[in-house]
């Protein structure tokens, strides 16, 4: 569905992406994991066609668009969601939603009915009336994701959409992500939260300070040295074994 | 219920002359349709896109010279001047969207560019040879319904109920289509507009054109009310401001926020006018002073107070 | 027509005429850098300075000696306006702050006119019209005197901003006005202070200006596009930018009237504004106030 090889972004002397390579099957849920400042919402941001990288290319279902603008690049079935909420404040959490649906709806009546549809999928149904504004962040979350939702895509990009929210709230997400998937819609996810990766995600990448250190099943990846390094600090990996050592003795 | 407050309120707008018949009072209600319906067309880029202007006088003057150049010049029937001014004021949108918006400008800095074409157009006019200069353009006096010049303000006031009725049908289409969500989508977070497929210099240009076009209108049908058109009424900046106020004491982004605050506008000058004298500057001392009152206290407009007070009834008769 | 015995006076002509305007931008480009608002009532607050000079003329006061009186009271006045008005009613929106003070300029402007109609008025000094001979041009006095003084003032706003508390504390509120708030920065204060001081300028660029200009109400156009254009050109906030933006200013208006005529030369001003905010949005030197 998705595959990006050899990209890479500077900003000044900063490598912020470097050479990443990575692909996101049809039909799975893949997570992208890695510390503050790693350069997740950067790649992200060169997928979507928000900022275009110095190198590399990206193709979705098999067509490239490196350098396209984020709108055709959303018309072709790829969308983004905001790691920082942006919600069309004094707007209505239906007519937040309507704006994703107008994409392949021109009529205002259907673009709304579908915007409910949405909206009760995501569990969203009772605060159709509300002002955007006056969501929790919980809410706003959800909105961001319907509102992606609503434009019918064929690939999900979510930016940390469990930063913010409780257990529970956390709870209910996982589950809304989980029903996206089912109705065939891929999606690739940004997560700090690794009990949601882990229960998420069939295949993850660990990106650290701009370059691709790991991949592979969730379980598999928390035991690679190089990522428990780059969580933990340098020579975490080797306390860690010696101890497992010291425990085991 | 709203359908019939409006037909209500378009068999009182039809009587009115009748009910009145005061010459003056005529003409009041003409400027205050005039500045309803060029202040919807403000709306439109300000209110729904958020693009604040403050030079639409680039849009009024173009239109009110090219009606007045079209028929002093090459006998272009008034009527369709009406139609040519709408197309060169689009034009003029069209240029200096493409450019501002082409380049990300945004909010303070689309503010200033457009003030700064406004001048770059009154400059142009005072020197240019075409437009009369400094002197301005007469129209010649040949009155007649065909020539689009009336004997009495009657037929000038159902021209602008016209006008006033078409923008701000405009405006009420807008609110009921994709565009209108869109742009309202882009004023809100432009980011998140073009995440979710907007092609947001494409909508801010459609934004442009159409107020551009309506304005271009309002200016034709000054130069044709007044017969008279100079670079310092069409291009200073008296009357960008005069446009821009009327959207924004009467509610940004809402169909009849103009029509009000023209009204309200208006009415509040002449009143001033009434209680201190007509002296220089007078009413515009008390436009200014009316802007930063509501920007202070009301910066919804006045649509924004009515419609919190209807809720609040609302609500004392539910309890 | 392009020989350079008429050429150079022109263009020395310019320079001085930009040094005015450099005074003019260097009050905004202050409080463009620290409030991040583009202030509409910029050219009305010059007016309003240039009408204080000017009874103070009326009085006996020379223009010079009224730069100390003018100064501090047309800092007062700034500081009220930003701290009273502005400040309140922008709602922390820049839109906002672009209408409200777009009202203020309307309102003093006009206040203006009702008070003092529309004529214009000079006053006469002994030193108007005297000229001094650099070589290659005569160059009137006071000219000369708003060039060296507009070199003076950029220095005293750069020490002002570099080396002072109150200019450590205008920087912090410039960066992160959240950060200065928490650092227990009165930012109210900075922000009433900043504006302060850039009306203070133009209350020196008032006292500067009449001597070899004129006053009325609408004296205020002439300057704050020209104002703007100046503090886009030489980057929002930078102080030498506005400085070497003003000077820049002068001789292409001054050349653009030599050559198109002197309806059409401020259009140069005009179209260096659009291509400026089109293509470089940044200014020529790009450095902000942080």
């Amino acid at each position: 569905m998705l595959e990006v090889s050899g990209l890479t972004k500077r900003f000044g002397g900063l490598l912020a992406v470097a050479d990443v390579s990575l692909r996101v099957p049809e039909g799975g849920i893949v997570a992208l994991v890695g510390p503050n400042g790693a350069g997740k919402t950067t790649l992200f941001a060169m997928v979507s066609g928000f900022i275009a990288p110095d190198s590399g290319s990206v193709a979705f279902a098999g067509e490239e668009i490196t350098g396209l603008p984020p709108h055709l690049i959303c018309a072709k079935g790829l969308v983004r969601t905001f790691q920082v909420v942006q919600p069309f404040g004094r707007l209505s959490v239906c007519e937040n939603i309507a704006v994703g649906a107008h994409l392949h709806l021109a009529g205002r009546k259907e673009a709304l009915e579908r915007a409910r549809e949405v909206a009760e999928k995501v569990g969203m149904g009772p605060l159709l009336d509300r002002r955007a504004q006056a969501l929790t962040v919980a809410g706003r979350k959800r909105l961001e994701l319907a509102r992606a939702l609503a434009t019918a895509p064929r690939l999900l990009l979510l930016d940390e959409v469990m930063a913010g929210l409780n257990p529970t709230e956390m709870g209910a997400m996982i589950d809304v992500v989980k029903a996206i998937r089912d109705m065939g819609v891929t999606v690739f996810l940004i997560e700090h939260v690794m009990q949601a990766v882990a229960s998420l995600a069939e295949r993850v990448y660990v990106l650290n300070q701009g370059r691709l250190i790991a991949d592979g099943a969730p379980g598999e990846i928390a035991r690679t040295p190089a990522v428990i390094e780059a969580y933990l600090g340098h020579g975490a990996a080797a306390r860690m074994v010696a101890q497992a050592v010291e425990a085991s003795r | 219920m709203a359908r019939l407050g409006i037909a209500g309120g378009m068999i009182v707008a039809l009587a009115v002359p009748y009910l009145i018949r005061s010459d003056f009072w005529l003409g009041f209600l003409i400027t205050v349709l005039l500045f309803a319906a060029m202040g919807m067309a403000w709306n439109v880029l300000g209110g729904y896109a958020g693009q604040f202007s403050f030079g639409h006088a680039a849009f009024f003057g173009t239109g009110a010279y090219a009606s007045a150049i079209l028929h002093i010049g090459f006998g272009l029937n008034p009527w369709l001047g009406l139609a040519a001014a709408a197309v060169a004021g689009g034009l003029v949108g069209l240029v200096i969207g493409t450019l501002s918006f082409r380049y990300g400008l945004r909010g303070s800095y689309f503010a200033l560019i457009t003030l700064a074409f406004a001048e770059v157009l009154r400059i142009l006019a005072n020197t240019a040879e075409f437009t009369g200069g400094g002197v301005g353009l007469y129209v010649p006096l040949k009155v007649g319904v065909a020539n689009l010049q009336f004997e009495s303000k009657l037929g000038y006031y159902y021209v602008a109920l016209g006008f006033t009725v078409l923008s701000l049908g405009v405006g009420w289409a807008l609110e009921r289509s994709r565009l209108g969500a869109r742009l309202m989508a882009i004023r809100e977070n432009e980011d998140a507009a073009r995440a979710l497929g907007v092609d947001t210099f494409m909508c801010k240009l459609q934004a442009i054109v159409i107020s551009g076009a309506l304005t271009g209108l309002g200016g034709a049908f000054y130069t044709q009310y007044y017969l008279y058109i100079d670079p310092g009424i069409a291009y200073g900046p008296g009357v960008s401001v005069e446009i821009l106020l009327v959207p924004i004491i009467g509610g940004l982004g809402t169909v009849f926020g103009p029509l009000l605050g023209s009204a309200v506008l208006h009415g509040a000058g002449e009143l001033a006018r009434r209680l201190v004298g007509d002296a220089p500057g007078l009413s515009l001392i008390f436009y200014g002073a009316l802007l930063v009152i509501m920007v202070r206290f009301l910066p919804e407009g006045l649509m924004g107070l009515v419609w919190r007070l209807s809720r609040r009834r609302e609500r004392a008769a539910n309890a | 027509m392009l020989d350079p015995v008429i050429l150079l006076p022109a263009a020395i002509n310019g320079l001085t005429m930009g040094a005015v305007y450099a005074l003019v931008a260097l009050g905004l480009t202050l409080i463009y850098g620290v409030l991040h608002i583009i202030n509409f009532a910029h050219g009305s607050l010059l007016m309003v300075g240039l009408y204080g000079a000017f009874f103070l003329h009326r009085f006996g006061v020379d223009p010079y000696l009224a730069l100390l009186v003018m100064v501090p009271a047309l800092f007062a006045l700034g500081y009220v306006l930003q701290w009273s008005v502005i400040g309140r009613a922008s709602h922390g929106s820049d839109q906002n702050v672009l209408l409200v003070t777009l009202g203020a300029s309307i309102v003093i402007e006009n206040l203006a006119l009702y008070f003092f109609s529309a004529d214009t008025q000079t006053i006469d000094t002994p030193y108007a019209i005297a000229m001094v001979d650099i070589g290659v041009a005569l160059v009137s006095l006071p000219r000369l005197i708003a060039l060296g003084a507009s070199l003076a003032l950029a220095a005293i706003l750069w020490l002002l901003i570099a080396r002072t508390d109150l200019g450590r504390a205008i920087r912090a509120v410039a960066k992160e006005r959240q950060g200065a708030r928490l650092m227990g920065i009165d930012v109210d204060h900075i922000f009433a202070m900043s504006f302060g001081i850039g009306t203070a300028c133009l209350g020196a660029a008032a006292c500067l200006l009449l001597p070899m200009f004129y006053v009325s109400p609408h004296i205020g156009h002439v300057f704050v596009l020209v104002a703007f254009t100046v503090v886009v050109l030489g980057g929002m906030g930078s102080f030498s930018g506005a400085l070497i933006g003003g000077l820049l200013i002068g001789v292409t208006e001054s050349l653009c009237g030599l050559l198109l005529g002197e309806s059409l030369g401020q259009i140069g001003i005009f179209l260096i504004f659009i291509a400026t905010l089109l293509f470089r949005p940044s200014g020529l030197f790009g450095s902000r106030l942080s």
